[in-house]
């Protein structure tokens, strides 16, 4: 999914650049609330998680391949904000030192990979949440929504900017219709790897994924409450 | 006053929190990031190299539909990591897995520099607020 230098004309290029910016921008503030004793050292880690698995291409039939894009499961393990932060990290670095994703293409790839993924797996996560039990299994289905839309979403919005600033004159209906043929193919295998990794931090230690924290809070808040009421009662 | 002490009373209660109640939680946050980082680098290291070699979605689809050749070579094509290679080392098994370690730190001390970096600006901001 990771658009070239070429695709793109320049001022659709200087657009997402400007749009992706602000809104890393307003990530680096909103990122400071999330971040705390638990999501702060498992930052680097989720990071360095998407930046592995993205190098881990499956087959989606037809001698196509696809890869996790990772926003989705950022967004449920960390917050958004600092899932956009994630993503932004693994994009650069791919395209500083691996030459994936072009360097003008940058903010299209950060727009498309580290945005419109992360907020789309963020919006179904918290919507399909609604309608699940208040448990912490509760967050693998949720997370499998959300990464499965999250990948087709951010097809279309490629489509989008090529319909607005692509080189090459491609008629609009077939070229959606490939792309998210596609990228429903590949997003199923996102929602695979999304679940079974959501569901592997649930087992292991629930209030890790940042995401699931609401579906414990009742549980929570009592043990977390008792040594600050003790010590106002005392005093 | 009453005000006061009831904050002087929250910082304490958050305090003592921070240094006596999760402590056994984050000698196992400890253990779970150690885990993850070995899980990351098998993942990049040794299991990229039985990754799919065929064109991506996007890659499929500009072929397809005829715009794949306006793709241009990125800036950094000579990057001694481009393309997932370690320039210099011919074993392709070798290559890509110290190139695949090499991102994994890079990605691993940026993100968790950020964070931390993030998360003290956050605390000085609180602190000069009370």
């Amino acid at each position: 999914m990771h658009v070239p230098d070429g695709f793109l004309d320049a001022p659709t290029s200087v657009a997402t650049g400007v749009a992706a910016t602000a809104v890393v921008g307003l990530a680096l503030r909103g990122a400071r609330r999330e971040l705390d004793d638990r999501t702060a050292p498992l930052t680097g880690l989720v990071a360095a998680f998407v930046f592995a698995v993205q190098m881990l291409n499956f087959p989606v039939g037809a001698g196509t391949s696809g890869h996790l894009l990772g926003g989705a499961l950022a967004a449920v393990l960390l917050g958004p904000w600092t899932a956009i932060l994630c993503m932004t990290v693994v994009l650069l670095v791919q395209a500083l030192f691996f030459a994936d994703g072009g360097i003008t293409a940058l903010g299209t790839n950060v727009t498309l990979m580290g945005i419109v993924t992360v907020v789309v797996g963020w919006a179904v996560f918290r919507l399909v949440l609604r309608f699940l039990p208040k448990r912490p299994s509760s967050a693998v289905p949720a997370a499998f929504a959300a990464a499965l839309l999250s990948v087709p979403a951010s097809a279309l919005s490629f489509v989008a900017l090529y319909v607005v600033g692509g080189t090459a004159d491609i008629p609009l209906a077939p070229l959606t219709v490939a792309m998210l043929g596609w990228h429903v193919l590949i997003g199923l295998g996102e929602a695979v790897i999304t679940a079974l990794t959501v569901g592997s931090v649930i087992a292991v230690r629930p209030d890790l994924v940042h995401g699931a924290r609401p579906l414990l809070a009742a549980r929570d808040l009592t043990i977390r409450q008792s040594p600050v009421a003790s010590k106002e009662a005392a005093s | 006053m009453t005000v006061q002490m009831e904050g002087e009373g929250r910082a304490n209660g958050e305090g003592q929190l921070k240094e006596r109640g999760p402590l056994k939680d984050r000698v196992r946050l400890k253990v779970v990031v150690l885990l993850g980082v070995l899980i990351v680098l098998g993942l990049a290291g040794v299991v990229s190299f039985h990754a799919s070699g065929s064109p991506d979605g996007l890659e499929r689809v500009a072929e397809d539909h005829g715009f794949g050749h306006t793709a241009e070579d990125s800036a950094t094509g000579d990057s001694p990591l481009a393309d997932y290679a370690t320039r210099g080392v011919d074993n392709p098994r070798l290559s890509g897995g110290i190139a695949g370690v090499a991102g994994v730190v890079v990605v691993l001390g940026l993100g968790t520099g950020i964070a931390y970096a993030l998360r003290r600006r956050a605390r000085d901001r609180r602190e000069s607020a009370d």
